[in-house]
């Protein structure tokens, strides 16, 4: 089966001279569930933007499942459904026309549509709201909107720009299972997020796009085996003044009441847990600092800048 | 992809779905798409017609009154027609969504052919009612009911086409209410809607025949009372002109993302 999306020595310069993207390569194999992930101008905009049609290229290749999107744009929009960083619907228009229309711009009959959209709508929670017009909806709901629109033709590959930006706990988790479903029935799925706990949790491989060239292109699972250390919160149960020596450990204050431990990955919590009860110190609760992937992510683009500055 | 009867099939539940979209517009706010147009004309055909028109006299060899309703109906298509598709283009473009339609596969003919119908829907649909009201103050007698429907047809493509292209170009809503301000309005104006270009002297009449809007007025007015200023096949071959060269800008356009695309 040929890649859900090969994209080749794709190049996009704006006028005035911006060059957004300097001959980005990408692979995504069928069924993936794939995160783009880069600071904010890296280009990810830029190159969805391509992929989905909304943006020309100044050179390169892209191909979608196989088809050409020079060749045969219309087998590769086919291909595609997007779902925007941005809300862009006519406000004014009633949530589930929005739906039924992008229908039918793909070409599914009327009657079909409708089907289809009362479908997507009741997956997403939206079915109730149908006649809703769109700018008296939430912006929770705006988002589960687009997924529906972008569903209603029931794309191959599916392209999220930042679909959980701005929604609460329980909503981007009722979305995340949804999306993983998708994913299980066979839908390729491409995922931009600064959510880096999304990616995780959610992507089987990843690519790093920084200042318009990819970085690093993984699974996660190799990216996360990378990390050498790790730091936890711990939250005490009494007060410590002075820090005890635990060898391989590399303990710091935060309050007398809270310490942050380092830790690289030859040594165990079990063993950490040891040290701390022969040094007579109750742990009450204990969490991550900071997110793995952020950590690995923050390193890969400041490495780069330094890697820049040194070519200058 | 290869061109089936499915394909075919498919381009015309994508323009059903965008003149479907645009004529829900412009009926759920007839109030302000359909009504001001006929408010407007009333009064034309009350002042020009009823109150002034007795004291002008015949004009083409028509009374007065007679020999305006086939401009003013025209001058409601053009309005209506070429608003519909600025305005709703435009909207599309500020709000971002047309980017529904550029990323579905719609070739950019259908959603061109679907934005232009949505404008003829709404510049025959208050040419209709602007007609209706011409006849409470005069009784009208269609001399040619094929080239007065073809006209008033071929007119409203034109001017949706000029809205659609209008719309393109538009970076604000100022801008959209430039042209038909500065260029629409003078040329309808001085299109033949309230006089022969007979009256005018030699370098004016040759000036007027520049006019695109001459050609529809005079085309429709022979359609309506069989008099006109201008030979019919002269009407036809410019409308026809101006249709073909603004449907290929419009796709080169379209093609070219100018104004929709980055």
């Amino acid at each position: 089966m040929p890649p859900a999306l090969a994209v080749t020595a794709l190049v996009k310069t704006y006028r005035g001279g911006l060059q957004a993207l300097k001959g980005v390569d990408l692979r995504v194999d069928a069924g993936d569930f794939f995160a783009l992930l880069g600071p904010n101008g890296a280009g990810k905009s830029t190159l969805i933007g391509i992929i989905a049609s909304l943006v020309t290229k100044t050179s390169g290749q892209v191909r979608v499942f196989g088809h050409d999107l020079d060749q045969d744009p219309e087998a590769v929009k086919s291909c595609i459904g997007l779902v925007p960083q941005e809300f862009n619907f006519n406000l004014f228009l009633p949530a589930g026309e929005v739906v039924v229309n992008q229908a039918g711009y793909y070409g599914i009959p009327r009657r079909e549509a409708r089907v289809r959209a009362e479908r997507y709508l009741r997956q997403l929670d939206l079915w109730e709201r149908r006649d809703t017009e769109m700018r008296r909806l939430s912006g929770g709901m705006k988002r589960r909107l687009m997924i529906a629109r972008a569903l209603v033709h029931e794309p191959r590959l599916l392209i999220l720009d930042e679909p959980t930006a701005g929604v609460d706990i329980e909503i981007r988790r009722s979305m995340w299972a949804f999306l993983k479903d998708l994913n299980a029935q066979g839908t390729t799925i491409i995922l931009t997020t600064h959510y880096l706990e999304e990616a995780e949790s959610l992507c089987r491989n990843i690519a790093i796009i920084n200042d318009g060239e990819i970085a690093e292109r993984t699974s996660i699972a190799a990216l996360l085996g990378r990390l050498h250390t790790e730091t936890f919160v711990l939250n005490l149960k009494g007060r410590v003044t002075e820090l005890p020596s635990l060898g391989g450990f590399v303990l710091n204050h935060v309050d007398e009441c809270t310490l942050e431990v380092e830790m690289n990955r030859e040594h165990t919590i079990n063993g950490l847990f040891d040290a701390l009860s022969r040094n007579g110190i109750e742990v009450l609760s204990l969490r991550n600092k900071q997110n793995r992937l952020e950590r690995l992510f923050l390193d890969m683009v400041d490495q780069n800048h330094a890697d820049a500055r040194g070519a200058s | 992809m290869t061109r089936g009867p499915g394909t075919w099939r498919r381009y015309w539940v994508t323009f059903a779905t965008i003149f479907g979209k645009e004529f829900r517009r412009f009926t759920r706010i007839w109030v302000q798409t359909v009504l001001p147009s006929v408010i407007t004309t009333t009064l034309y055909f009350l002042i020009f017609g009823e109150l002034i028109g007795g004291r002008i006299g015949p004009m083409g060899g028509l009374p007065y009154l007679d020999f305006i309703v086939p401009g003013l109906v025209l001058m409601a298509v053009i309005t209506n027609a070429y608003s519909n598709v600025v305005s709703s283009f435009y909207s599309s473009k500020f709000s971002r969504y047309v980017e529904e339609l550029l990323v579905s596969p719609a070739p950019n003919w259908v959603i061109l052919a679907g934005y232009v119908a949505g404008g003829v829907a709404r510049g025959l649909t208050v040419g209709a009612t602007v007609m209706l009201v011409a006849m409470m103050f005069t009784r009208i007698e269609i001399h040619s009911p094929a080239v007065t429907l073809l006209v008033l047809c071929m007119t409203a493509v034109l001017f949706s086409l000029g809205g659609f292209i209008n719309a393109i170009y538009a970076n604000s809503f100022d801008d959209i209410s430039i042209v038909p301000t500065f260029v629409l309005t003078p040329l309808t104006y001085l299109g033949g809607v309230f006089y022969s270009i007979d009256l005018l002297p030699g370098f004016w009449q040759a000036v007027s025949l520049a006019n695109p809007v001459l050609y529809m007025v005079n085309g429709f007015r022979y359609g309506l009372h069989g008099v006109t200023d201008i030979p019919l096949g002269w009407a036809f071959g410019i409308i026809l002109a101006f249709i073909i060269g603004l449907s290929w800008f419009s796709l080169s356009l379209l093609r070219r993302g100018v104004g929709i695309k980055s």
